[in-house]
């Protein structure tokens, strides 16, 4: 559980995609001139790594990480396929693109003429063919983790867009210097943002001493709120230690 | 130039100022900021570029007649997932240190959208001949961008260019260091390349107002 929280706030705020390794910049800055079409967009986004990161997650652990063909039997164990992951992983996305647009399109007409323009782009936005790459080289150990890191990946880069996007509204009516209006204010607005995000570091690690500290407090606190949980989970342990055991 | 008439030699240059796949055309920024914080892993990241982009111009320029017009996206992207595995496997060989600065970043040549970008708007309409060069021509754009904003962020962040120290040793208090010069750490945080960015933009539009835009 603590480690759902952990990766969910890491990868809004401190990983985030726009601001710490800039992925998805090219339609970040096309699409963000109107909150209404950033946030359609931005729901796109986050519905897409939803699905392919969980997707990708799959593949690489059964198909392509050195050794995960040893289901098929033990004379497959020493098969590495890792060097295939660049052309799978983007068949998965392109395929799901077009497979989710598809289906939206035949259930939901309306929110398939929200989704629906920006379903293409988004095949070739870094963001998504990112996450299924960073998923798979900061070694996500569960589904469930890789589900929750592409939702929240999603929902970081859904809050740049969203924050972008009312800037740029407010900002027409200021006197930008005329060489540095749309591109150029927009990419320094953006470092500022990173820079103010940057502080977002301490939130986890905190300082050399302080994340044992802190780590063991937040654990207290959901321990009394969710104590149920934990029993349960403690009483897994226990079984689990049990049959060790024996 | 003798070995190309004027219109290609346009191809060519045309990008690399007025038409720059970075700051006019906006295409490929991801990459371009991520890897900036030295100036080798710009030149490698810009070569590797070069090298996909101006192959892949060629392949789906001589396709281009014989791909359908609704699978093209997913035929440019097996294309370029191609090349960039090649580029890959390449790096992990010959520069294995650098492939891990460069990490997923070599990956996401993929999703760089000036490949697609320039598939899109050039190769499927012209000849390999010129597709090439148009494929030279915009990752040259774009690597010099990408070595601009290196050779700033090193020089001023680290100050060393290429792993040499230009400036003298911070440490032993060398060369300027012993003026009392400090490196400028902010250069080195992912941010600052989006500052530098907007800095050449704010250059080039001064330089040349036809291309200032609307707010």
């Amino acid at each position: 559980m603590l480690e759902h929280i952990e990766l969910f706030f890491r990868s809004i705020f401190i990983d985030n995609m726009v601001f710490a390794v800039f992925l998805g910049m090219c339609s970040y800055l096309a699409v963000s001139k109107k909150v209404a079409t950033a946030v359609g967009l931005g729901a796109a986004v986050i519905f897409v790594l939803a699905v392919t990161v969980p997707l990708n997650w799959l593949l690489d652990q059964y198909l392509l990480r050195d050794g995960a063909l040893v289901w098929l039997g033990p004379e497959y164990a020493d098969y590495n396929l890792s060097f295939l992951s660049f052309i799978l992983f983007i068949a998965t996305i392109a395929t799901m693109v077009q497979l989710v647009e598809i289906v939206v399109e035949k259930f939901s007409p309306s929110l398939y003429n929200q989704l629906g323009i920006f379903l293409p782009l988004i095949a070739v936005n870094c963001a998504i063919l990112g996450g299924s790459l960073f998923m798979q080289s900061r070694d996500i150990q569960t589904l469930g983790l890789a589900f929750n890191y592409g939702i929240s990946s999603g929902i970081g880069w859904f809050l740049a867009i969203l924050a972008i996007a009312a800037i740029r509204e407010k900002i027409r009516y200021s006197n930008v210097p005329a060489p540095l209006r749309g591109l150029g204010i927009t990419f320094i607005i953006t470092g500022l943002m990173g820079i103010g995000f940057q502080s977002f570091g301490g939130m986890l690690t905190g300082g050399d001493e302080a994340p044992a500290e802190e780590e063991t407090t937040t654990v207290q606190k959901i321990e009394k709120e969710e104590g149920e949980i934990n029993k349960e989970i403690d009483e897994n342990e226990v079984s689990y230690n049990d049959i060790l055991n024996k | 130039m003798g070995l190309l008439s004027k219109k290609e030699a346009g191809l060519v240059l045309d990008p690399l100022a007025d038409n720059n796949p970075i700051t006019i055309q906006v295409l490929g920024i991801c990459s371009a900021l991520a890897i900036t914080a030295e100036l080798k892993a710009s030149i490698v990241m810009a070569v590797s570029v070069m090298f996909v982009l101006a192959m892949g111009n060629v392949v789906i320029s001589l396709m281009r007649n014989i791909i359908p017009s609704k699978i093209r996206i997913i035929v440019q992207l097996v294309v370029v997932a191609t090349l960039v595995i090649i580029v890959d496997q390449v790096l992990r060989a010959f520069a294995y240190e650098l492939s891990k600065t460069l990490s997923v970043f070599v990956g996401l040549i993929i999703t760089n959208c000036i490949i697609m970008g320039r598939f899109e708007a050039f190769a499927l309409a012209n000849g390999p001949w010129r597709s090439f060069l148009d494929g030279i021509g915009n990752s040259l754009g774009y690597g010099i961008i990408l070595v601009i904003i290196g050779f700033f962020r090193e020089l001023l962040g680290s100050g060393t260019l290429l792993g040499f120290k230009v400036l003298g040793d911070p440490i032993a208090k060398t060369g300027l260091y012993s003026f009392g010069y400090e490196n400028n750490g902010f250069m080195i945080i992912p941010p600052a390349a989006l500052i530098v960015v907007g800095i050449i933009i704010w250059v080039q539009r001064s330089r040349n107002p036809s291309l200032v835009e609307e707010n």
